[in-house]
């Protein structure tokens, strides 16, 4: 008998299979539940559209034909190019504004800075068509101030790169004034004390230290303009871009496999700039981890002035952009009859959806904001507050990691190709306002989860462990003290959900109905038309609301600071 | 220990073993803790003290291994099926809640009457001192009194067994003293069953009944703090737990060792004959006073300097007995004074075989 026994004995004790808990199996189960709804409203699609890709018009497979017939069709071909080169010097270009200006509102005793914070987040506000019906009341075959471009038109490479450079302005300014922010003061104490001269101090301390903040924005900018529709649909002309070539293969020619050849062409420099960026973020998190002293700049007159200088040359262009909308949606007739009024805004006697198209917005962007916020929010506490589960959290993550590195237009098409089949259970949402309020969600879901992650990173991770050890259900926890505890991040990432369903073109260019149209679509279907005086005002409407909601989110988040005061550090 | 094992302990661990995917946190931990007790787990930071209270209170469980806490095998369950309460380093208290919310969050649960979680919480508060401060914010209360508030909390349920990781360690000195103390008056008063995370050697001693010393996730000595630093097990609970002096040597015989050029007579039990050993003894066992011709263990020593410590002197010893490192001796005040031990003097200590503990010589 112990003969038997000897190699048991000589064995380790059994694993431990962890027995789940009733709130372990409601938590898994809702985050599966929301990764499912990822993968159907973002994989199958995606997946779709690439099938689409390899097959002809009868969907037989017919291998790389497709691509291969794009890249001999030089017309087609030529457009990758020109989105290359409009991107490529929209990023220089943004890249050197916006790193002076954060310069000047982070290093610099310049007067007036919340003046120019305030400027400079305008672009935020609007849809990006908007720059583009600027510059041709500007710049346009009537435009006021058309002879400052020589005979050149703006219809073209000029009008794209001066546009998407505005309106890709604030995403860039914001990460380097984030980047600018974390310096380390006590290097430039150092500095000094080495006696190094300003501008070697600025090459040696200044630019390394916001390194991966000025790539990353560099990367952002790119794939901003480079997937863009909106600037060049308006002013671009016959200078054709990736993002027009799919809208025109698909609205204009219905050429469905050739839109999805070029949206993959559309997509594989994205994914590769997302990628890329993701490596470079992780490296600025381990600078930031470290213990700074920040810094505090000192009175310098020239340089203070000079700064003040430059920023209000930028701040007035951008004000002249959005100040030109505004004045040429009251103009009667341009640039026959100048005299104000609201004409242009009666926009039920025109094509192009009327009122019920901005109605139609302001819902759609409602829903998203409470929606998209109810479900991101919760989908990142469970995949960071959940017990065991590794791989499906992992999974969790890269799924909602995903949809920042497809361009809107992309997103568009493949639920085309995904929804509007009958066979689709999904089919009954094709044209109602609730594909629209999906796209955004989905489309907008990376930069909302990761707000919501960092929020949640914030909270004492013994909280969990706490409420168990008391026999609190998760659910009670989450809502008596994760939601309080989070509520500056759930305002912000409803208003970052409203403000970008609010102003997108490209998600919902494809999956609107006249039902269903929407005040962006107005706005370009109006441009479209010829009726660029209504679509200004329609894009003015956005902006005003948009406007309106972010003061209505300073209100409440410093309305809710006060009120919880007694029991926020800070 | 002997008379306890007679009963059933209150937690039983048997071969617990927690792995991090390659990395062995645990290896293979067995324990007893019997009920009232107080049980420290103590070792450096990284040596898997918490990874076991963790085990132990379900939210990360073990790889292998068993657990049974009052006669029931609690193993697998999740931590909301285990009875215990848990106070964390951070506090971890809500902040959006008034210390009152916090300390009846785990009556609520309960579904208890209000006035009865009420007059609970008033309890509470009276016992952890703080008896005015229910209406505040954790935030407006001091480090010491958050840690008061989040133990309140824990204990509210009253459950059988409380678990504390590194309680004090946030707070300053004077706090975590004074909290030292009314800890474990608590802990006696309550009678709970209570295990203490701590890496901090002065924390355990003062207050455990018994100490689980542990390194690289395996138990080295359980024991009273008397056994712990009287009777150190291996060579590293004795340099882990107060100061000790190592000094290299061999076994000679039964019942001797040679160590430089002398001999002294020690327990050399598990020792074999000719084994290369390290002789180790506590400063404040070296001894000065009262030698006589004759004794054992008697070295002559050399005073290389001489530390004033307030209550007495540690005096720096180098000698041929020694070898090439200095052995730290702590003196009197008074025999300093009556010797006039200074810088340079000779003078025979000696090393009481009662307490030179020796270990097999392997790895230093
Ligand atoms: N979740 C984890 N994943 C991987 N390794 C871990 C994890 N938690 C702890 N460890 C490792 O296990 C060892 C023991 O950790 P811990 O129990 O926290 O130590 P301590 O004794 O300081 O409390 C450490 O080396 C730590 O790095
Ligand atoms: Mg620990």
């Amino acid at each position: 008998m112990t003969e038997t026994s000897a190699p048991l004995s000589t064995a380790q004790p059994p694993l431990v299979k962890e027995k789940l808990s009733r709130d372990d199996w409601i938590m898994r189960s809702c985050m599966v539940v929301i990764g499912l709804f990822l993968c159907v409203f973002i994989l199958l699609p995606l997946y779709t559209m690439l099938s689409k890709s390899v097959e002809n018009k009868d969907e037989a497979f017919i291998g790389l034909a497709n691509y291969i017939e794009y890249f001999s069709t030089p017309a087609l071909f030529w457009s990758a190019g020109n989105s290359l080169t409009i991107a490529i010097l929209s990023t220089v270009i943004v890249l050197f504004v916006a790193f002076i200006y954060g310069y000047a509102l982070t290093r610099t005793c310049m007067p007036f800075k919340w003046f120019f914070k305030v400027v400079a987040l305008i672009p935020l506000l609007t849809p990006s068509l908007l720059g583009g019906i600027s510059l041709v009341y500007w710049f346009g075959n009537q435009g006021v101030a058309k002879g400052l471009l020589f005979g050149e038109t703006i219809y073209g490479p000029i009008g794209i790169t001066i546009g998407s450079s505005y309106w890709v302005f604030p995403h860039a300014l914001m990460i380097v004034i984030t980047a600018l922010s974390i310096t380390d003061a006590r290097l430039y104490e150092a500095a000094i004390a080495l006696r190094t001269s300003q501008v070697r101090t600025f090459f040696t301390v200044t630019l390394p230290g916001c390194k991966y903040g000025l790539i990353s924005a560099g990367f952002v900018v790119f794939t901003l303009v480079f997937t863009d529709f909106g600037v060049p649909k308006v002013i671009g002309g016959n200078y054709n871009m990736l993002a027009t070539d799919v809208y025109k293969q698909v609205i204009g020619q219905q050429n469905f496999q050739m839109g999805a050849v070029v949206s993959v062409v559309l997509l594989v420099p994205a994914i590769i700039a997302f990628s890329v960026d993701r490596i470079v973020q992780k490296k600025q998190v381990a600078l930031l981890s470290a213990r700074a002293v920040p810094y505090e700049p000192k009175p310098h007159r020239v340089r203070d002035m000079s700064m003040l200088v430059f920023c209000l040359i930028v701040a007035a262009m951008i004000l002249c952009m959005l100040g030109m909308a505004q004045y040429a949606s009251l103009v009667k007739f341009w640039p026959y009859n100048l005299t104000l009024g609201f004409s242009n805004y009666d926009f039920d006697v025109m094509d192009g959806g009327g009122w019920d198209a901005f109605w139609n917005s302001l819902y759609m962007a409602l829903y998203t904001a409470v929606i998209g916020t109810a479900v991101i929010f919760f989908g990142a506490y469970l995949m960071e507050k959940g017990r065991g589960f590794g791989t499906g959290r992992s999974i969790f993550h890269m799924l909602a990691m995903l949809p920042l590195a497809v361009p809107g237009l992309v997103l568009g098409l493949s639920y085309i190709f995904f929804f509007n089949n009958p066979a689709n259970p999904f089919n009954f949402l094709y044209g109602t306002l609730g594909i629209l309020v999906i796209v955004s969600i989905t489309h907008f879901y990376t930069v909302s989860h990761l707000t919501a992650v960092t929020a949640l990173k914030q909270m004492d991770p013994e909280f969990e462990s706490v409420s168990a050890s008391l026999k609190a259900p998760f659910y009670k926890t989450f809502a008596r003290v994760t939601v309080p505890v989070c509520t500056p991040a759930i305002l912000d990432v409803s208003m970052y959900l409203f403000l970008n369903a609010m102003t997108t073109v490209s998600a919902v260019i494809f999956l609107y109905s006249s039902d269903t149209t929407l005040a962006s679509v107005a706005v370009m279907n109006m441009d479209d038309a010829g009726d660029i005086a209504p679509a200004a005002a329609m894009a003015m409407m956005i902006a005003y609301t948009c406007a309106a909601a972010r003061i209505l989110h300073a209100g409440l988040t410093r309305g809710l600071l006060k009120h919880s005061q007694a029991w926020r550090n800070r | 220990m002997d008379s306890k094992s007679a009963h059933k302990p209150y937690l039983k661990i048997t071969d617990l073993t927690k792995k991090f995917g390659e990395f062995t946190a645990l290896d293979n931990i067995s324990l007893d803790i019997f009920e009232s007790e107080f049980v420290c787990f103590l070792g450096p930071s990284g040596c898997g003290k918490t990874t076991l209270l963790r085990a132990i209170a379900g939210l990360d469980i073990q790889t292998r291994g068993s657990i049974e806490q009052d006669n029931v095998d609690i193993s697998a369950l999740p931590p909301t099926e285990r009875d215990f309460g848990i106070v964390f380093q951070s506090y971890a208290l809500f902040p959006n809640m008034t210390v009152d919310k916090n300390i009846a969050y785990g009556l609520e649960n309960r579904k208890l009457p209000k006035d009865q979680i009420t007059n609970r919480v008033r309890e509470l508060l009276d016992l952890v001192g703080l008896p005015e401060q229910g209406i505040k914010y954790p935030a407006q209360l001091s480090g010491g009194q958050q840690q008061r508030i989040a133990l309140a909390r824990a204990l509210a349920t009253s459950p059988g067994l409380l678990l504390l990781d590194e309680p004090l360690s946030a707070l300053d000195a004077r706090v975590r003293d004074h909290l030292r103390g009314e800890i474990k008056d608590l802990q006696r008063r309550l009678g709970v069953t209570t295990i203490m995370v701590t890496h901090d050697q002065e924390e355990a001693l003062t207050m455990a009944d018994r100490i689980v010393v542990m390194d690289h996730g395996l138990i080295e000595q359980v024991g009273t703090p008397e056994e712990i630093y009287g009777q150190p097990r291996t060579a590293f609970v004795a340099d882990f737990i107060g100061t000790m002096n190592f000094i290299p040597g061999a076994v000679t015989a039964a019942g001797t060792v040679s160590v430089g050029q002398s001999t002294f007579q020690c327990d050399t039990t598990y020792h074999a004959n000719g084994a290369p050993i390290t002789v180790a003894i506590r400063p404040e066992d070296i001894n000065a006073q009262d030698i006589h011709d004759g004794d054992s263990n008697v070295v002559d020593a050399e005073v290389k300097s001489l530390e004033f410590m307030g209550s007495f002197y540690r005096a720096n010893l180098i000698g041929p007995t020694f070898g090439d490192g200095d052995v730290h001796a702590d003196f009197s005040v008074n025999l300093v004074r009556r010797k006039s031990v200074a810088v340079g003097s000779r003078l025979p200590v000696r090393l009481p075989a009662e307490y030179v503990q020796i270990y097999a010589a392997n790895g230093s």
